[in-house]
């Protein structure tokens, strides 16, 4: 069995293994990067940490969010320290059994495929599993956000 | 799988106290060469061989105990009188130490001892102390050859108990991960910040109960705060304790003789800049070694002791850190260093003409310079002293050399004591907010009306503000930062008023416009995550008093992204020209000399004007002075080079300060006054040389009237020349 925390964007579900997320925090002030790629949200400060923020939609190569739309932060751990991303609102957690696991599916084009490792057939929804270490990986990671 | 986590934090404690251990055994074992028959110095060198032994065989690293058991014989051998302390000796020791090291790198890295065996050199050990190698040991000349039983030892009996105890003295510290101090810095500020946001709730309440206690948690936090920051703090002696067996192994393979001092150990600076200078300053050693101090037979020549000498000064300075390497070997010689130049066509030979020695030994830290006549192995690495520069100036330190033919080099380090905590100007473009180090900062220009007369104005195609005669070039933060997209934009975005930052980076001056100043600050400086740290324009982020994030700016990077510090203007500045040439682009600073004329000197010669209070001028000796930035700068007045001898000078004005030209020399800056300002023009010149006489390059008209133009280089030689 394996935990996955649920998050939406854009009515799509999605998931990523619930060791890999930290907290779930409501937005933060953000301090926009100049020059930064453009799925680079910003910083906030996490507790004095200072801590990067993907626009997870952008980086997806989803619709923008509405303007003035719900927002969280879903933080998140990689190798470079945690990393927020921005989701339209957090889900459930859903356990799951590693049956139903399937690699990302044919219809995915490019770079979302690429990011995402795979889906769960579970009744009624599809939750697709991201490939946190390629998100969290901007900037001269061959992204082309 | 609890049991694995603590024998591997048990094993990484194991591997940096052996390496410690092995940092204390190899400076026992340097004083040992000097010293042979010092019994606290070799009793410690074995306390430590013992040490690293004993845990060896707990960790089952069977090589390592071998290898430190076979040093550990030799020591106890010397500690029973039956062995003397000999260069050959030190040197397997050495070899034996350099052993140890590889072990634990190995161990280190894959959890195992490595290949190697060793069995040579603990064979090689072992033979020092066997009958056999009682034969003569070149260190000491037969006659002084010490008998078996060395009489030394014999008059100065070996203590009572020189107590070789396992057992280690009362444990006054603890090792503690960086990380966790990091973290621990990071929540206090944390605290710092929460703890203002509570003092102005508690200023808006009556209760005194309340109110005492926040006062309470006032001076509590500020207490924590300072003392956190200490926990950073290491003595310089940490990175100086490895140079000691660097000079040694190098000194020996060049065959010279060094001794190295070391005074100011104690001086503490934060562990990031500790870590920051340990490569730029073995850099520097091995240069001094290489190139600074010279062979034994040619020290004797020139009348120096054979031994050379090689200091390691530190000190606190202003909140800085100077730190001084200095040896007593040949010296620089700046002719060579211009030659050398020429050959690689570093510069323009004319200006290599013009250039005094203070200022051609600084161009060992240009790209592409080496002094060593050939390469060597030791310090031609690839590496120059540029390099060492860019590191040092990386970390908002400077390096300068400052040296004399025959008399020694010394290279001069100042270095921030923190990187953790830096002073900074808060600044704000539109709505947002950036952190600049003030070490960076010379100084705060306000403009009124900045598209008008007197405001930003454009040369060669680069906007420039005229700041007391100098065409300051100018970045614009808004356009640097993507809010516009071209400096004309940014300009009329900041409406009827804007700030220039007068800044300073690698030896170069350029304005940064900004909207404004909002604070002056303390910042804790923050890393970037890597994703953008290929942003080179940020040099970390903080969080500021409301705890928002704001970037920090690396004043090097904006300046090169802006194109207002182009390798050409350093060159400029590191060699003006000062004789005017016929027919090109120049500024004159046009002055009133008196008696109805009119000087003009060209300001590529001179690097600052300034205006100062008259009431700082001081008077020695008939020399009138004035304190100048860190230095004392004499006061020369100009007019009277524009007269004949016998002519009164010009009425000096009342004016509460006076303008000085202040031009860079090797001895410290002069300045030069002059008693009016009529104005600052540019274009290209005819000079008439017919009216050149001393100190006149010639004359000008400008307008109608006849100006005589200075002969900047002269006049300054002639005043260094008669200067005491």
């Amino acid at each position: 069995m394996t935990k996955l925390c649920s998050f939406f964007l854009d009515e799509h579900c999605f998931g990523v293994p619930v060791e890999q997320v930290q907290e779930i925090l409501l937005p933060a002030p953000l301090t926009r990067v100049a020059l930064a790629p453009a799925e680079v949200a910003g910083l906030i400060n996490l507790r004095g940490q200072i801590v990067m923020t993907l626009e997870l939609r952008r980086r997806l190569g989803l619709p923008e969010r509405a303007l003035g739309a719900s927002v969280q932060n879903l933080v998140v751990t990689s190798e470079d320290g945690p990393v927020a991303l921005l989701v339209d609102r957090a889900g459930d957690v859903l356990s799951v059994s590693d049956d139903d696991f399937e690699s990302p599916p044919e219809t995915l084009r490019g770079e979302l495929r690429r990011l995402l490792r795979g889906a769960y057939k579970l009744p009624g929804r599809l939750p697709l599993v991201l490939d946190l270490p390629r998100v969290t990986q901007v900037g001269g990671g061959g992204a082309s956000g | 799988m609890n049991a694995a986590n603590d024998m591997d934090d048990a094993l990484v404690e194991f591997l940096a106290e052996s390496e410690e251990n092995l940092d204390g055994f190899e400076e026992a074992l340097l004083g040992l060469e000097r010293a042979p028959d010092d019994t606290a110095l070799l009793t410690a060198a074995f306390r430590y061989i013992h040490s690293i032994k004993g845990t060896a065989g707990f960790f089952s690293c069977g090589r390592l105990q071998a290898l430190t058991h076979a040093g550990e014989s030799v020591l106890s051998r010397m500690r029973d009188g039956e062995l003397r302390m000999s260069q050959v000796i030190a040197g397997q020791l050495f070899a034996m130490s350099d052993g140890a090291r590889q072990i634990l790198a190995a161990v280190r890295a894959t959890r195992d001892e490595g290949k190697r065996d060793f069995d040579d050199l603990i064979a090689q050990l072992a033979r020092s102390f066997a009958p056999a190698a009682a034969e003569p040991d070149p260190m000491w000349p037969a006659s002084a050859q010490p008998a078996p039983v060395a009489p030394a030892a014999a008059s100065a009996p070996v203590p009572p108990a020189p107590e070789i105890s396992d057992e280690p003295e009362e444990p006054t510290t603890v090792r503690v991960d960086v990380h966790l101090l990091d973290t621990l810095i990071s929540l206090v500020g944390e605290l710092v910040l929460t703890r203002n946001q509570l003092l102005q709730v508690s200023g808006r309440s009556s209760d005194p109960a309340f109110q005492s206690t926040t006062q309470r948690l006032n001076h509590i936090t500020s207490d924590l705060q300072e003392r956190i920051m200490k926990t950073r703090m290491q003595p310089i002696r940490n990175v100086w304790n490895r140079l000691p067996r660097v000079v040694r192994d190098l000194s020996a393979q060049c065959g010279k003789q060094v001794r190295v001092e070391m005074v100011g150990g104690d001086t503490e600076l934060d562990k990031t800049i500790v870590e920051a200078i340990r490569d730029p300053l073995t850099h520097m050693v091995r240069n001094a070694i290489d190139h600074g101090i010279e062979t034994a037979e040619a020290r004797v020549a020139s009348g120096k002791p054979a031994e050379g000498r090689l200091t390691l000064r530190a000190s606190h300075e202003n909140g800085r850190v100077i730190m001084d390497i200095a040896d007593d070997g040949a010296g620089i010689d700046p002719e060579k260093i211009r030659r050398k130049a020429l050959e690689r066509g570093l510069l323009p030979a004319e200006q290599l003409q013009r250039m005094n020695a203070h200022e051609l030994i600084q161009l060992i830290f240009l790209p592409g310079f080496s002094t060593a006549d050939k390469v060597s192995s030791i310090s031609g690495r690839g590496v120059g002293m540029d390099v060492v520069k860019h590191n040092i100036e990386r970390i908002g330190g400077q390096v300068e050399v400052l040296g004399t033919i025959g008399a020694g080099t010394t290279l001069r380090m100042k270095v921030p004591l923190t990187l953790a905590i830096v002073s900074a100007l808060v600044v704000q473009t539109g709505d947002e907010r950036y952190a600049i180090p003030q070490a960076n900062l010379l100084e705060l220009v306000g403009v009124n009306d900045p598209g008008g007369p007197g405001g930003v104005e454009v040369f060669s195609e680069v906007p420039v503000y005229r700041l007391r005669g100098t065409l300051l070039p100018l970045a614009f933060l808004a356009k640097e930062m993507g809010r516009a997209a071209t400096w004309q934009e940014a300009l009329a975005e900041l409406g009827d008023a804007m700030t220039i930052l007068v800044l300073k980076s690698d030896g170069r001056e350029f304005g940064l416009v900004v909207d404004g100043v909002c604070d002056s600050t303390e910042i804790v400086v923050k890393p970037l995550a890597k994703a953008l740290k290929s942003l080179a324009v940020f040099a970390g982020a903080t969080i500021l008093g409301d705890g928002r994030v704001a970037l920090i700016l690396d004043v090097l990077n904006i300046a090169r992204r802006a194109g207002v510090g182009s390798e050409r203007r350093m060159m400029a500045r590191v060699a003006p020209p000062v004789l005017v040439p016929d027919g090109e682009q120049q500024r004159l600073l046009l002055f009133d000399a008196g008696h109805g004329r009119q000087g003009a000197v060209s300001l590529a010669g001179v690097d600052r004007l300034e205006s100062l209070d008259r009431g700082r001028v001081h008077e020695a000796g008939g020399q009138r002075m004035v304190r100048y930035r860190d230095a004392v700068m004499p006061l020369y007045e100009l007019s009277p080079w524009m007269h004949d001898v016998g002519v009164a000078p010009a009425p000096g004005s009342d004016d509460a300060s006076i303008h000085v030209l202040v031009c860079a020399r090797a001895g410290g800056p002069v300045g030069l006054v002059v008693t009016r300002i009529v104005d600052v023009i540019e274009g290209s010149f005819k000079i008439h040389e017919g009216a050149r006489r001393r100190g006149i390059a010639g004359a000008v008209v400008l307008g109608e009237r006849v100006t005589d133009l200075v002969d900047l280089e002269q006049v300054l030689a002639h005043i260094t020349e008669v200067r005491p």
